[in-house]
């Protein structure tokens, strides 16, 4: 079994978010453990995707502690969370289209040679990187614009991968993907986890959040509601937690009979 | 940033599996892998041409009936003499057009290159003649108040947020004006004909007027591109990626050989090179480095293709936008001053008229696109032997400025009609 150590590569402790008059988050913690694989699920506007903007330094947090490997830390740019071995898969991608697939994933980390780009060792790098992912694209050299939607999906997600990081962020990575694609990012976030990354997962998939994730992680309405290891834990429990169904006038009136039975 | 090389069969690549042992080379069955040799050359063009990666073919083209035309109009334009002026005249607006491919490549524009060539040549002047300052310390100065207000056009863009045509614009005015307010008292400065200045003057020659200067030129340029393409070759042949096939480094060799050649040749028939050309080139090489080799290159490129995606690479956004209009302005000053040099006079009329027009025209014409993230510097240098070719064949004709203007004009819409043209026809094939 996958070694998940004891302090959290990276936790959260009572984050908030605010845009306006808009509360995004309200005291959320998430912890995330080296080794570990944790989804984050929630309904469209849970605020999954403002928490993981605010670990990749988009947005700072405005109350609360980020905390990495123990100690606390300022998040305040996306270079902070890079620098700290934060990688952030987004949903809308951002890659570039006019550069290749080598420019696109070295982007801001080139590997140099005498202060020149040193595009052999990039290309060479990138094609084994994309085999061992066994990521199907026509060449390293075209354009971003020539991919299709499931081939610049697989590219970014290898681009995360290019700075070592410890912890690894993938938005919705399987939204636009086929059966097969869909199967080879299950792989890779597999793959990530035995290499001892921590990943965070979001996904409204609830098939492919049981198959891959140690830990399910609820959000609702900008709120922690509930974590859930997957073992032991059914589809029927999760969903209930993203909707609120086990928070409702039904759910608390059976709960106040059981009180007062007892 | 070329994807012209091959592919190579797959069974040629050393297996690497070091996360996943089933890992092995996959290729898309669906990719045209490109034949080798020539035929895979030949075909490849015609697919890029179909996709509408026209490159500099529509500007070769039009420089072909450009000449052709002036040639049965005035059988003095193809003359050696003739082609020395244009080759020398085209330094001075190409360096300007050479700092706008930057901005271009960012997808803004900068409208204030013109009436800063202007005030540099006036501030050249009053440290230099009125001050008697030293010509080089002022010949940097100069050049670093061109970067300087560059930089100021770059931060109230890229900090303030104003749109880059409206900051340019009013630097325009502005600029135009303090030239004017500088120059008021004496309407117009000499500036002597000494050092740097000499250099960039009509009667500046490379390797003075010797007839091997221009062969040497030609023979380096060809060196270089052949030592570098097979350097490049042999390293990725070792590296185990795809590269170029030794005949198509050879045609290139070749077809960039006949160019230096000929038109060393004809120079040599006349005075040889101007110096302020063999500058200008140097200019180019350089900067053609910088874009294509320099982590900043590639970030100007990034910053042109996606703004967002450039910031969540960690890229300083602002801070690429501040440098690259810096580089513009920088290369406007000494434009200015090879403008200068042509008639060793400030005058109240530097950077006016049709000055800016020609600069953007050059950078579109040849090839650079106004929407940003593709080009590259080459295109200053043919996108000025157009125009200058059009503007000299006009002086020969003894046309008036006011056809000079319609014709210049009309080219400068035609490039960016294929321009935008040849983007849709790339978004349809898949390639922008």
């Amino acid at each position: 079994m996958v070694h998940v150590s004891a302090t959290p590569v990276l936790a959260l402790r009572g984050v908030s978010k605010r845009f306006g008059a808009v509360q995004a988050l309200t005291d959320v913690d998430l912890e995330v453990h080296a080794g570990e694989v944790v989804a984050l699920v929630g309904d469209n506007g849970a605020g999954k995707s403002t928490l993981v903007k605010t670990i990749a330094g988009v947005h700072p947090i405005d109350e609360g502690v980020i905390e990495w490997e123990g100690k606390a830390v300022n998040i305040n740019r996306p270079q902070d969370a890079q620098a700290l071995g934060i990688a952030t898969t987004y949903q809308d991608l951002a890659l570039c289209d006019n550069l290749d697939v080598v420019g696109n994933l070295y982007l801001g980390r080139e590997i140099l040679r005498v202060g020149v780009l040193d595009e052999v060792t990039m290309e060479k790098r990138a094609r084994e990187l994309l085999n061992t992912l066994s990521i199907r694209i026509p060449s390293v050299r075209i354009p971003i614009a020539s991919l299709s939607g499931g081939q610049r999906q697989v590219v970014a997600i290898a681009r995360a991968l290019i700075g070592e990081p410890k912890v690894v962020i993938l938005d919705e990575p399987t939204a636009a993907l086929g059966v097969e694609q869909t199967a080879q990012v299950l792989d890779l976030v597999e793959r990530l986890r035995e290499r001892g990354l921590g990943v965070i997962l979001i996904s409204h998939n609830m098939a492919d959040v049981t198959a891959v994730a140690d830990t399910v992680h609820v959000l609702r309405l900008g709120r922690n509601n509930g974590s859930f290891p997957v073992k032991g834990t059914t589809n029927e429990q999760i969903v209930a937690a993203i909707t609120g169904a086990t928070d409702n006038a039904v759910t608390r009136r059976q709960a106040r009979n059981v009180e007062a039975a007892k | 940033m070329s994807d012209k090389t091959t592919l190579s069969k797959a069974d040629d690549e050393p297996p690497v599996d070091e996360m996943a042992p089933a890992a092995v080379e996959v290729v898309d069955p669906r990719l045209l892998i490109r034949e080798e040799g020539l035929k895979g050359y030949l075909t490849e063009f015609k697919r890029k041409l179909k996709g509408g990666e026209l490159g500099s073919l529509p500007v070769i083209v039009g420089l072909i009936i450009i000449w052709t035309v002036f040639q049965i109009k005035d059988s003095l334009f193809l003359s050696s003499t003739n082609m020395v002026n244009i080759s020398f005249f085209l330094a001075a607006t190409g360096m300007i057009a050479l700092g706008l491919v930057f901005v271009l490549l960012l997808g803004e524009i900068d409208l204030s290159v013109a009436s800063v060539s202007g005030l540099s040549a006036s501030i050249f002047a009053i440290f230099s003649t009125t001050h008697g300052m030293n010509v080089w310390l002022a010949l940097i100065l100069t050049i670093l108040t061109g970067v300087g207000i560059g930089a100021i056009h770059g931060f109230f863009f890229a900090k303030i947020g104003v749109p880059a045509f409206v900051v340019t614009l009013a630097g325009n005015l502005g600029w135009n004006g303090l030239m004017l307010w500088l120059l008021g008292s004496t309407g117009s400065l000499s500036i002597q004909d000494t050092g740097p200045m000499h250099i960039l003057g009509q009667r500046s020659f490379f390797m003075d007027q010797d007839i091997a200067g221009a062969y040497i030129l030609a023979t380096v340029g060809v060196a270089a591109l052949l030592v570098g393409s097979l350097v490049e070759q042999a390293r990725r042949r070792k590296a185990g990626v795809p590269f170029r096939p030794t005949s198509e480094i050879a045609l290139r060799a070749i077809a960039l050989a006949v160019v230096a050649y000929v038109a060393a040749y004809v120079l040599n028939k006349s005075a040889g090179v101007p110096n302020a050309l063999v500058i200008f080139l140097v200019a180019l090489v350089i900067c053609d480095f910088v874009l294509r080799r320099t982590t900043f290159g590639r970030k100007v490129f990034a910053v042109g293709g996606s703004i967002e995606g450039a910031r969540r690479a960690g890229i300083n956004v602002a801070l690429i936008r501040i440098a690259v209009f810096a580089i513009s302005g920088g290369f406007a000053a000494i434009g200015g001053l090879f403008l200068a040099a042509q008639t060793y006079t400030a005058t109240l009329a530097a950077g006016s008229g049709n000055l800016l027009m020609l600069a953007i025209a050059a950078a579109v014409i040849g090839g650079t696109s106004l929407f940003g993230g593709r080009g590259n510097v080459w295109s200053a240098l043919l996108g000025m032997l157009v125009i200058q070719s059009i503007q000299t064949g006009l002086d020969l004709l003894n046309m008036n400025t006011s056809i000079q203007y319609m014709i210049t004009g009309a080219v400068l819409l035609a490039a960016v009609v294929i321009d935008s043209v040849s983007r849709r026809t790339q978004k349809t094939s898949g390639r922008a």
